[in-house]
């Protein structure tokens, strides 16, 4: 049989390319989901999504340097109550896998926000555990092995989908964090988040985002993912999702042979356009004929044979 | 990719000029703005109080001018500034009017009339013939009438308030559509609260003329890539803020009806 060379399975969930819309980029409405689906991602992760509404940082929340971009939204999102008409929606319009991104202050939130978008029709949920910018949640969780532990635990308790959690780079030993979660139950990895940055203007002397600290995301994050997702293939059975910084198939290719088996592309949305994941698709399609490999699986961690 | 228009810069404000009780006219030096189109727009950084979008009002010897009404805290402590202030700027970003040479009709109401004057300093000496229906809701909040006059085929600018203290006392629909079943337009260019840009997009429907409208949405990144902007598939920041009859089509349910706030939840205009 001669399958869909791309396709890919991974914790249960059927992708039919291994490309993933990141957490947060154009994540909010179904029509917009649908219409990066449209671009051929083989699944979509929304904005991380909390049990309460929050209006994020006042502007300027996005910078531009000259190696990639920082971010500090403050985790915009209109509440679990209030998103799950739109997961409904999204559930009707797509036909890739819904992952919905979850954010607590706290074990119980995060468990209680996932049942509801499970509820509601997510396919997995993505457990945010790194965003560098929000006090007492993010990386406040996702940086101290006992805590992620017991929100790892407590959301698969309540939610009979895969659960994916989404590591730091902002921590000394990210397979120490990764070993935990994948104790605790998670179905999968994605690593990496943003890494802690910020800027500063020079003629007024001031940082530029209203949160003065921000998570750099692009390119210049790119050779750090990647030597995450190849430490985390040696100590974790789990599948892992590569991301950050991912522009083209070279860099897809590259995370696949360190061991993920997908990847998310954020930032390049904006770099490049939405197009990016035909793009990257059609690159990966062609590099797998021409070095006659049936399938991606076959690109899984090939470069760790020694 | 990283590209120039991207990336912040910090200018002074070269002059200020106050053009009604709520909205001042700023200019300041920026190579990349000079460059822009009408309907584009920038994103101005108040240091330490906010960054807001901004469409282009002029362009005039590497110097871009924007209107900005007076309505929250960025835009009084915009007010507030003086000549020799800093701000940032990014950009310009986003789609422009196609400037059409033909008969071209402008709607715009409140601070919208200030791509369109940049629009109609682009198309006066081209156009067969240049219209102008203005809307406010007094008669000081009529901008730039001096200005437009002057640029708009004879006798072809009509001002509507709502409390008739100047011109007629209607909305900017009125007018618009007086017009159109007198003559025919090759194309209409709205610009103006969203409420008012839907109906002049149903008569614009409803006569069968091609339409461009300018829509605002919240903005964060500029950029297209944060999601905040978002109407219907479309991404106002990237995709717009200019929208022809086509895309306005495809997102009428949203058209002057519902938007995202701050936190991303579906709110009605
Ligand atoms: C493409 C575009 C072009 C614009 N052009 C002009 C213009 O030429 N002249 C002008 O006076 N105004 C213009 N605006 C509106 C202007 O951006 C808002 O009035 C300004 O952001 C208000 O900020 P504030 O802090 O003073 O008020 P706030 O009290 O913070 O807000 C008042 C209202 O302004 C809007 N607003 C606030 N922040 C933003 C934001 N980041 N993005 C979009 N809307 C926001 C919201 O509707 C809000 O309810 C434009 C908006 C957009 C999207
Ligand atoms: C504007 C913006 C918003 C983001 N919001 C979220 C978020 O809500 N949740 C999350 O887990 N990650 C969020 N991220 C991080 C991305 O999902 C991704 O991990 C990171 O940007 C690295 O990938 P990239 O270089 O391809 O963008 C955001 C990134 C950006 C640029
Ligand atoms: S403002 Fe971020 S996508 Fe338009």
């Amino acid at each position: 049989m001669r399958g869909n060379s791309l396709s890919i399975n991974i914790a249960g969930l059927q992708l039919k390319n291994p490309v993933i819309l990141a957490s947060g980029i154009l994540g909010y409405t179904s029509a917009s989901l649908q219409s990066i689906a449209e671009n051929g991602v083989g699944a979509v992760v929304t904005k991380s999504i909390g049990l309460k509404p929050r209006s994020g940082y006042s502007n300027p929340t996005v910078v531009q340097t000259k190696c990639g971009l920082i971010n500090a939204m403050g985790l915009p999102n209109p509440g679990i109550d209030a998103y799950a008409s739109e997961i409904r929606q999204a559930k009707a319009l797509l036909t890739v896998p819904l992952i919905v991104s979850v954010y607590g202050f706290s074990a119980e939130e995060y468990a209680e926000t996932a049942r509801r978008a499970v509820e509601a029709g997510a396919d997995a949920v993505e457990l945010n555990v790194s965003c560098p910018h929000v006090k007492e949640t993010g990386v406040e969780i996702g940086q101290n092995p006992e805590v992620l532990v017991e929100v790892v635990r407590k959301v698969k308790a309540v939610v009979g989908k895969p659960v994916i959690v989404k590591l730091s780079p902002n921590v000394t030993d990210i397979a120490e964090l990764a070993e935990a979660a994948a104790d605790a139950g998670a179905d999968a990895l994605t690593a990496i988040n943003t890494l802690r940055a910020m800027a500063i203007d020079i003629e007024t002397a001031r940082p530029i985002l209203s949160n003065k600290r921000g998570g750099l995301s692009g390119p210049a994050i790119k050779p750090i993912a990647l030597r995450c997702v190849y430490d985390l293939y040696e100590k974790v059975k789990i599948p892992l999702i590569g991301c950050g910084g991912i522009t083209d198939w070279r860099d897809a290719v590259e995370f696949l042979l360190a061991g993920a088996s997908a990847v998310q592309v954020g930032t390049a949305v904006a770099l490049k356009s939405p197009a990016v994941f035909k793009a990257i698709n059609r690159g990966v399609s062609a590099y797998l004929r021409k070095k006659k490999l049936e399938s991606v699986k076959d690109l899984v961690g090939l470069a760790h044979r020694s | 990719m990283l590209t120039a228009a991207n990336t912040l810069r910090v200018t002074r404000v070269s002059s200020v000029r106050v053009e009604s009780p709520t909205v001042k006219t700023f200019t300041f030096k920026d190579k990349l703005c000079a460059k822009a189109r009408p309907g584009q727009f920038i994103m101005i950084w108040i240091p330490g109080v906010d960054e807001i979008p901004l469409s282009i009002m002029n362009v005039e010897k590497g110097e871009v001018s924007v209107a900005v009404k007076a309505v929250g805290e960025a835009t009084c402590a915009l007010h507030g500034m003086k000549v020799g202030d800093k701000v940032g700027v990014r950009g310009p970003f986003g789609s422009y009017f196609t400037e059409t040479p033909g008969r071209v009709l402008l709607v715009g109401g409140g601070t919208g009339v200030a791509p369109l004057l940049f629009l109609a300093k682009r198309l006066s000496a081209r156009a067969k013939r240049l219209a102008l229906v203005m809307g406010a809701k007094t008669k000081s909040e009529l901008l730039f009438l001096d200005q437009f006059t002057a640029l708009c085929t004879a006798k072809s600018m009509i001002a509507a308030t709502e409390d008739g203290s100047y011109g007629l006392k209607c909305l900017a629909t009125e007018p618009v559509e007086t017009l159109l079943k007198k003559e025919n337009f090759d194309m209409i260019y709205a610009c103006g609260p969203e409420p008012m840009v839907r109906q002049i997009f149903l008569i614009a429907e409803k006569y069968v003329i091609p339409i461009e409208a300018s829509l605002e949405r919240l903005m964060r990144c500029g950029l297209g890539l944060c999601g905040s902007c978002m109407i219907g598939k479309y991404r106002v920041c990237k995709d717009g803020p200019v929208f022809n009859a086509t895309q306005l089509r495809e997102v009428k349910d949203e058209l002057g009806v519902s938007k995202l706030d701050f936190d991303g939840k579906r709110i009605r205009f």
